[in-house]
């Protein structure tokens, strides 16, 4: 069936409410929302969350904003605690305590602190162990929610409160993880990259494919901060498309060792106009600094070249 | 009918697990608590229990998938010791907060550093204040009594706190006793089904769990966990008596022995008690009136019933297996003399800290506690209250 947003909007209401606490013009509630509306409808869903934004922001005691279960317990564990519930899900059909029909799904979510840094480890156990659960990574590029410190996921050059822009040291001077990469090694059966973009399709194909391939599958999604990366809240959608057609965040999926590239721009855009309207890169368009624009633009393409190569290299399979 | 074995400690821990037959255990090796995930993943790749065994990558995640594992309605256990329990350190607290009866084999070692494997407390006193119920075990009976015990405590609606039972390193764990098993029938009755209230995994009702939980409210979860701790110790007692009726053994906060008429005492836990009281009963054979106070519950501490056990006890000596390393004695000193106080009693109580990383504590060191409270007695004078026993270079 193809896919129609609308349609699927008006057949699964959203399972993730309003009223939460999320800033404007965050990428995190609309990719919750999105990755939620992947689950049957009839199906029943464990939700996990790191200590983060998202967290923070959508359980406040005593409001929840999740309509399914939801457990958090830490900042980097939440891969481990939904391993937990998966594994209490098992044992109890098992042995009848729990209804035999009822299908659960169970999905983590984490931003990249809870994720590429201090949950990697809890992350890569509880993949590796191959749970049947999918764990989501928010990826906004900094720790937002201790107010914008540098992650592994911060991309070279940014300014953060933990790597200023500072007369020395130019910003982050390292490049940024490859955290799609590192999961597609641990050989899960679906590992994807994606993003919200225009009518969300890419996001929500990939999260119904996620959720619904059996055992451990990850999605990396960017997810734009206007308070970390200084855009205005009302460029959200903007600031993603543009992620997308710089080739900064391609996207691409990875199913039992494939690569498959699902968008490739016919008019690869130039690094400067994502960075452009981001206060955090704003020290790189300073005269003198050009070379930072240069070698910003040579690690874009040469990582995209080598997912171009993967899928390349993986046709045959 | 009882069954007749010879087990180690960590056998008999593994074998009341098995008979528990839990949804879920998540554990991670460390010596000497190895053998118990060992044991038990055997039991279930030959399909003696239906438990799912997560063999998770750090005793972090392992208290974080028990954590995830219990509030989902699962009855989830594990076993650890020492830097495993301090890696567990940001978990534990989230799961007695969360209110969930996670059942845990702490098989005491000592904390690191530098690193040694074998048995002291600091692993289980780093923990007195982390809202787990603590029972302490003598030897390999006690900790496979004390675990069959474990859950019926733990799920009690009005306590609903996770509970740790430890056992000492190797001089427990890995040493081979007589040991009286309960028939599987019997346990799985005594134990019963958890019903959990609510759960993750019930169809009929959502649940959120954990929640940011601020100024406006934390305080009193706090209080309601500080109540739970309270109702523990009826509790405990209850289920002790019932465990007593099945086996004619009988359990309660701590055991008085020989404690009626003597005149010295020696409070202590786990397995120096069994040398503390075969020392006092070759002491008594000299018409020395010498008695044991074994804490089996740690947390809740019974603070009055210790006091009132002690009321007329001459000299005291506390034997801590850790060092609180505060310059005013260890942990379970510190609980005895402020339970001592507040119940008005003056009695002279002194400290030792003893066993440090496995050193042995013969009858001969205890002799000299005894020794000790004698002369105590004879003048009147306590001396120096914070002691050490058995270490190099003076007391």
């Amino acid at each position: 069936m193809a896919y129609n947003l609308k349609e699927i909007m008006a057949e699964k209401p959203s399972r993730f409410t309003s009223g939460h606490r999320m800033c404007a013009g965050c990428g995190a509630p609309a990719v919750a929302r999105m990755i939620l509306r992947a689950l049957k409808k009839e199906d029943e869903a464990v939700i996990t969350a790191a200590t983060g934004c998202m967290e923070v922001s959508t359980f406040i005691y005593p409001y929840s904003a999740w309509t399914d279960s939801f457990i958090h317990t830490a900042f980097e564990c939440s891969a481990a605690t939904a391993s937990g519930t998966e594994a209490a899900y098992k044992a109890m059909k098992r042995t009848g305590k729990i209804d035999k029909d009822k299908v659960t799904k169970f999905i983590a979510f984490g931003g990249d602190g809870g994720t590429y840094d201090i949950g990697i480890q809890s992350l890569s156990g509880a993949m590796e162990r191959g749970h049947d659960m999918t764990y989501v990574c928010y990826d906004n590029g900094a720790y937002m929610n201790t107010g914008i410190q540098r992650s592994s996921a911060t991309p070279r050059f940014a300014d953060t409160t933990t790597s200023p822009a500072g007369t020395k040291v130019p910003g982050k001077m390292q490049s940024r993880k490859d955290l799609t990469q590192i999961m597609k090694e641990h050989h899960l059966p679906y590992v994807a990259q994606t993003i919200a973009t225009v009518n969300f399709k890419d996001l929500y194909e990939k999260a119904e494919k996620a959720i619904y391939t059996e055992g451990a599958t990850f999605l990396n999604v960017l997810a734009p901060c206007p308070r970390g990366w200084g855009y205005s809240t009302d460029m959200l959608m903007e600031i993603n498309k543009l992620a997308v057609e710089t080739c900064y965040w391609p996207l691409y999926e990875v199913i039992d060792g494939k690569y498959i590239v699902n968008y490739k721009p016919k008019n690869k855009l130039p690094i400067e106009q994502f960075l452009k309207p981001q206060k955090r890169f704003s020290h790189m368009f300073k005269p003198g600094n050009e070379w930072m624009i240069e070698e910003f633009q040579k690690e874009v393409d040469s990582r995209w070249q080598y997912i171009l190569d993967l899928e390349k290299m993986t046709e045959d399979m | 009918m009882s069954i007749r074995e010879r087990l180690s400690g960590n056998e008999a821990a593994a074998v009341a697990m098995k008979q528990i037959n839990p949804d879920v255990v998540a554990a991670f090796p460390i010596t000497p608590s190895t053998e118990i995930p060992q044991y038990f993943s055997s039991f279930v790749n030959n399909g003696a229990v239906d438990t799912e065994f997560v063999a998770v990558e750090s005793e972090h995640s392992a208290m974080s998938a028990c954590i995830g594992a219990e509030a989902a309605g699962a009855r989830a256990m594990t076993a650890t010791s020492a830097n495993g329990l301090s890696l567990m350190w940001e978990m534990i607290y989230i799961a007695s907060s969360l209110r969930l009866p996670i059942v845990m084999s702490l098989v005491n070692r000592a904390v690191s550093g530098p690193l040694n494997i074998h048995n002291d407390h600091s692993d289980a006193m780093g923990a007195r204040d982390s809202g787990w119920i603590q029972l302490f075990s003598e030897n390999n009976q006690e900790a496979y009594d004390n675990l069959i015990m474990a859950h019926r405590i733990a799920e009690h609606k009005d306590v609903l706190l996770p509970l740790m039972i430890c056992q000492d390193g190797f001089i427990t764990s890995h040493s081979i006793e007589n040991i009286e098993l309960i028939e599987d029938s019997d346990v799985k009755k005594f134990v019963g089904e958890y019903k959990p209230e609510h759960y993750l995994l019930n169809y009929k009702e959502r649940i959120a769990v954990g929640p940011l939980d601020l100024q406006t409210y934390l305080f009193e979860h706090k209080r309601q966990q500080a109540e739970a701790m309270k109702n523990a110790k009826d509790v405990i007692l209850n289920v002790s008596k019932e465990f007593e009726k099945l086996t004619g053994r009988k359990y309660s906060l701590f055991e008085e022995y020989k404690l009626e008429d003597a005149d010295m005492a020696i409070v202590c836990m786990n397995s120096t008690a069994g040398t503390a009281k075969y020392t006092a009963d070759i002491l008594r054979e000299q018409g020395i009136k010498a008695g044991v106070l074994k804490i089996r519950v740690y947390r809740p501490f019974p603070a009055k019933e210790v006091a009132e056990a002690l009321k007329n006890i001459k000299a005291i000596a506390v034997l801590d297996k850790s060092d609180s390393l505060n310059a005013s004695g260890g942990a379970l000193f510190e609980d005895v003399t402020s339970a001592m106080y507040v119940n008005k009693m003056q009695n002279p109580v002194i400290n030792y800290v003893y066993g440090i990383g496995g050193r042995d504590t013969t009858e001969e060191h205890i002799k000299t506690v005894y020794k000790d409270l004698e002369e105590i007695i004879k003048t009147g004078d306590i001396g120096n209250p914070y002691r050490y026993l058995g270490v190099r270079g003076g007391k």
